[in-house]
This record gives C-alpha cells, sequence and structure tokens, in this order.
C-alpha cells in the first residue's frame, strides 16, 4: 500500500474485497452467507460489500486506510454458488483473517459477521449460513465446563440416553408444590427435571424458594432410589449479577446442574456463567429461548447451526436440538448436523446435512443434545435411533399426563427407554421392532402399559424412518470421538 | 381415557442400579447378548462387584483386571459366574471400557446377590 496515493471517493467495493482465486488459509474464520441481493447488483460486488461491512470497510475511501495494512486486516469474499432451487438469492464465502477477532469471545465474532452488515441497504435479506471457526480460535476458548464423559462419571450414568422433564404448568405453581412434582418424577426414574425457561423468580414462586424445595426432592429421591439425580435450576435473571448469586446458591445446596438461557440473556452471560461452572464443578444446561427469532426465516437471520457452534464455543453441558420426530426429511438431515457439530471432535463438511465447511473441534468436550417437546414414550425408539446414547430424552407432557401421575410417567419412560436399549444392544431394528419392543417391555411394567393406551392415539410413524440409516452412516466414517478423548 | 384410583400400582421399588433396573432381573441368556454387544463395539469388558449397602459408591471392587483382549463370550460369562461364586452376597456388574472415548460405553448389573448370602 505505501506507493498507493490517496483518493477521497467512493469506489467499488469488489476493487477491495472480492478476490475469486483466492484460497483461505487454515487459521481464517470463513463464514456463508445467504445473500438475497437487491436487484440489478452483481453477485460478486455484492458478496464484496458483505465482506468489507462486517470487516474492515466502509461507505468510503478513508485516508487512514493508509496507515494499516489493509490487505491484510480485510475479509475477502472469495466465492459464490447458486442456491438450490431458488434463484432469488446466493450463497457467498467470505474468508476472515482471525486477527480480526478478540480470542475466546464469540461475541466479538457476532458482532462483525452479523452486525451493522444485517441492515445492510443494498441487501434484501441476509442470512448467515455457517461459520468455520479455524482450530486455532476454537482453542482459545473454554467451551462445555464439564463434557458429555465427565458429566457422565458425575451422574455415574452410562449406555443408554438420559432422561428428563419440564415440570408443569410452567407458572403459576407454589414452591412446594412444585418440589413435589420434581419428586415424584425423579424418584419415578427420570434422571433430571427441569425449570421451565420463563420460570425465573415470579412473585407466585420466589426463586429461593423454588430452590430450597427442588433441593430436598432432588436429594430425597437420590436417597430412595440410589441413583443420583438432577433438576436444572434456572439461574437466568435480569442482571448477571443476580445470576451469579442464584448460582452460588444452587451450590450451596449441593445441586449438580443449573441452567441458563443463553440468547435472551446474551453470549457474554453464558460465556461467564459457563467459566463459573467450569471453576464450581457444576453442570450447565442452555435453553435456546429467541432462537426462532433469528434462525427461522429461510432468508435473512442466523441458521441454528451457527449458533451452536457459538454456543459450544461459548460453554454449556447441555442444548436443546430440535426433536426430529414428526419432521420432514430434509429438517432431519439438518439436526443431526448440529447435533454433530455438538458432540464429534471433527465434523466433515456435507451440503447434504448443511454442513458447508468441515469442523475441526481439537480437544474441545462435545455437549448432549437435548431433544425435547411432544415426544413420549411411543417415540423412544425412534429418537434412540437417531439420537444414540449421548443425548438427553426430555418428556414433560409425556411424563406429567400419565393418567397414574408423574412417578408413573417417569417409570413408563424409563422402561419404555431402557426396552429399548437392550434391544438395539441385541442387534434388533429399533425402526422395525419399535412396536413390538415396547409392547413386550410393557409386559412387565403397568406403568408403561398405561402411557401406550394413554397416547396410542398418536400416530406411530416409521415409514419414511425405515429408509434413512443416519445413524450408520453419520457412525463408522470416523472415530466416535465425543470431545476430549484422547488429550 | 379413565383410570380408578384402585388400578394404580403399588409405588413401584425405590432402589435401582442404573440402566436396566427397571427391567426384569437379567438372566444368562440376556447378559450372553449384551456381552456380545461389548465386544462387537470393541470395548473391553469387565466384572465389579460390591457388598450391596455400597451399591451407590462410583468405585466397585474389581473382578481381576478389564479383560484386555477378550474376545469370548463363554470365558466373560465365566468370569461372571466366577464372581458370583466368590462373593455370593454381592451386586456384580458388566462394564464395556470404551478407551476410544474414556468412557463406559455399557454398564450393566448382572447380579442382584443372594440376600441369604447377606
Amino acid at each position: 500500500m505505501s506507493g498507493e496515493a490517496y483518493n477521497a471517493g467512493v469506489r467499488a467495493y469488489r476493487d477491495t474485497y472480492w478476490d475469486g482465486d483466492y484460497r483461505p488459509i487454515d487459521t481464517d474464520v470463513l463464514a456463508c452467507f445467504k445473500i438475497t441481493p437487491q436487484r440489478g447488483i452483481a453477485r460478486e460486488e455484492v458478496a464484496a460489500a458483505v465482506a468489507a461491512e462486517s470487516s474492515t470497510g466502509t461507505w468510503t475511501n478513508v485516508w487512514t486506510d493508509h496507515l494499516t495494512d489493509v490487505d491484510y486486516y480485510k475479509a475477502r469474499a472469495y466465492r459464490i454458488e447458486d442456491v438450490p432451487g431458488d434463484a432469488s438469492c446466493f450463497y457467498g464465502f467470505i474468508a476472515y483473517p482471525i486477527d480480526l477477532f478478540e480470542e475466546g469471545s464469540v461475541v466479538n465474532v457476532l458482532t462483525s459477521l452479523v452486525g451493522n452488515v444485517f441492515g445492510f441497504k443494498a441487501l434484501r435479506a441476509i442470512r448467515l449460513e455457517d461459520v468455520r471457526f479455524p482450530l486455532h480460535y476454537v482453542m482459545s476458548c473454554g467451551g462445555p465446563p464439564n463434557g458429555i464423559q465427565v458429566e457422565r462419571d458425575i451422574l455415574n450414568k452410562y449406555g443408554r440416553p438420559l432422561l428428563g422433564a419440564t415440570i408443569k404448568p410452567k407458572l403459576g405453581l407454589s414452591a412446594k408444590n412444585y418440589g413435589r412434582a420434581v419428586y415424584e418424577c425423579l424418584r419415578g426414574g427420570l434422571d433430571f427435571t427441569k425449570d421451565d425457561e420463563n420460570v425465573n423468580s415470579q412473585p407466585f414462586m420466589r426463586w429461593r424458594h423454588r430452590f430450597d424445595f427442588v433441593a430436598e426432592a432432588v436429594h430425597t429421591a437420590q436417597r430412595e432410589t440410589g441413583e443420583r439425580k438432577g433438576h436444572y435450576l434456572n439461574v437466568t435473571a435480569g442482571t448477571v449479577e443476580e445470576m451469579f448469586e442464584r448460582a452460588e446458591y444452587a451450590k450451596s445446596l449441593a445441586m449438580p446442574i443449573i441452567m441458563h438461557d443463553f440468547l435472551t440473556a446474551g453470549f457474554a452471560a453464558n460465556t461467564s456463567l459457563a467459566n463459573w461452572c467450569r471453576r464450581n464443578g457444576m453442570l450447565l444446561h442452555a435453553h435456546r429461548a429467541m432462537h426462532a427469532v433469528m434462525d427461522r426465516n429461510r432468508h435473512h437471520g442466523i441458521h441454528f447451526r451457527v449458533l451452536a457452534k457459538c454456543l459450544r464455543l461459548s460453554g454449556a453441558d447441555h442444548l436443546h436440538s430440535g426433536t426430529v420426530v414428526g419432521k420432514l426429511e430434509g429438517d432431519r438431515d439438518a439436526i443431526l448436523g448440529w447435533v454433530d457439530q455438538m458432540r464429534e471432535d471433527f465434523v466433515a463438511e456435507d451440503r447434504s446435512r448443511g454442513l458447508f465447511f468441515e469442523q475441526n473441534w481439537g480437544s474441545m468436550p462435545g455437549l448432549f443434545p437435548v431433544a425435547s417437546g411432544g415426544i413420549h414414550v411411543w417415540h423412544v425408539p425412534q429418537l434412540l435411533g437417531i439420537f444414540g446414547d449421548d443425548s438427553i430424552f426430555q418428556f414433560g407432557g409425556g411424563t406429567l399426563g400419565h393418567p397414574w401421575g408423574n412417578a408413573a410417567g417417569a417409570t413408563a419412560n424409563r422402561v419404555a427407554l431402557e426396552a429399548c436399549v437392550e434391544a438395539r444392544n441385541q442387534g434388533r431394528s429399533l425402526e422395525q421392532e419399535g412396536k413390538a419392543i415396547l409392547g413386550a417391555a410393557a409386559r412387565h411394567s403397568s406403568e408403561l402399559k398405561v402411557a401406550l393406551d394413554t397416547w396410542k392415539e398418536i400416530r406411530f410413524d416409521y415409514d419414511t424412518v425405515d429408509k434413512l440409516d443416519v445413524a450408520k452412516r453419520a457412525r463408522p466414517a470416523r472415530r466416535h470421538g465425543h470431545g476430549g478423548a484422547r488429550r | 381415557m379413565s383410570v380408578t384410583r384402585s388400578e394404580a400400582p403399588r409405588p413401584a421399588r425405590a432402589r435401582r442400579l442404573g440402566t436396566f433396573s427397571y427391567l426384569p432381573e437379567m438372566n444368562a441368556a440376556r447378559v450372553r447378548r449384551q456381552i456380545e454387544y461389548i465386544l462387537g463395539r470393541g470395548w473391553i469388558p469387565a466384572i465389579e462387584h460390591v457388598e450391596t449397602d455400597r451399591a451407590t459408591d462410583h468405585y466397585w471392587y474389581l473382578w481381576k483386571l478389564p479383560l484386555f483382549g477378550e474376545r469370548s463370550v463363554d470365558r466373560v460369562m465365566a468370569e461372571i459366574t466366577a464372581c458370583r461364586r466368590g462373593f455370593p452376597g454381592h451386586y456384580v456388574r458388566l462394564v464395556g471400557y470404551d478407551n476410544g472415548r474414556q468412557t463406559q460405553g455399557a454398564r450393566i448389573v448382572v447380579y442382584h446377590g443372594d440376600r441369604r448370602a447377606n
């Protein structure tokens, strides 16, 4: 740059920020945006504008560009691809030099990548589809406070998914009645119960009272069953000071796990809480309220796989992932794509799952995907086939809605799960034999029998799942690492 | 559906011992299938046992070392039997150590102890 004269004014973004010959280097942060431009602007110019506005550039030349090495610091749009079946938009690939980002701060990454550029007038819409975080950056982040293997060791639970339930009604119960509902679920056989996301500290149930009664419920159920139990105590609060006060109190009650809403509370709060959990030996469950605001529109926002990657970097031991069941095949592939991003050491590029880049997680632990919402005992074979052991199934209505109450509902779910795990281990097909497996298990469990009868009108739909052997496709090709196995 | 109170069973047996403890107690045929699964996954079978009042502890006694390199279902079964004979009042569990992921891929209580032996 040294010899170049300064010329005030505007020049085409592509002169500086488009480089179709650029080959990304290992340390670059790579992003794929789905860009819907205003009519009449060349794709390269739009992509270059996105690169500029999300990195060093602004709308006009400035003389201070000449005091730095813009060629070193600028992002580069380096590739453009059609979006299959949608001519209104295109994929723009942008490479960012790692020096643009503060170490260990997904806040900083998001402020750049999904900052001002999302309001940029040259765009009708823009969606961040995927981000490749270089291993160098991954290693600067704390990640999950514990990870899957450590959580299993703490809880002493192996060889099966974990079971949870969200306590309902989510608002309005007194703390003591709420604790009763927790106790019944846990003594019946669930591993976890959960505060609903909007249970914080309302007038009908202040957080401290809830924590006290829930702690008694957890300890009593542990004493009775001899199994370790937990309740995700929601520490989400209006200020981080309040959040930490609640977290400290949960720890003082010898509770193993707390929960947090990482999007409404923010990534900075989440990262701080994850660090606190790591220092204090607590598990952290992340709920994702507000995600659909960002990830539901196909043309604008942030894809959930990006939010999931950011959360893994920021830190949590559980994250809600979606359930797959009852949804379209495409959703299934997409969900399995981001479930891999939660659990695996290394994830290959796979467009059929919406993965635009390979992602190396190095030694960062993985986290449990949580399938929650509208699922019940009939879904267990399918859920186990899709998610495998390292997952958490949460049956809220499917536990509390049992005709005999929470404990029987919990037992029904646990029996169904264990029967399916045993059958799978015997090499039986969960997709084809699920109904028979559950029926046989119900002969030894009146709780399961009643649960199966209660929800039998809900469609038992294995037709399409039969054809997609995703678990087999996903597993054998690479080592099933789950983070940090060979540190 | 509506269910009368009399149909509801008595509260379930309280004490549990992890995975498969909500199913009927294991018999030899079912244990063999789980050994096959552990060996098929390439995990290391191991046998552990403990007094019933210590069941909730993380650490149980090892029955010999984990059975490194063992590929025979019969020999693993024979070790379980020997452990039961040696400690008839103890719980006995079968573990599949997954050394690739540094975890236990499977852990199943296969014998609940002869209560008369305690």
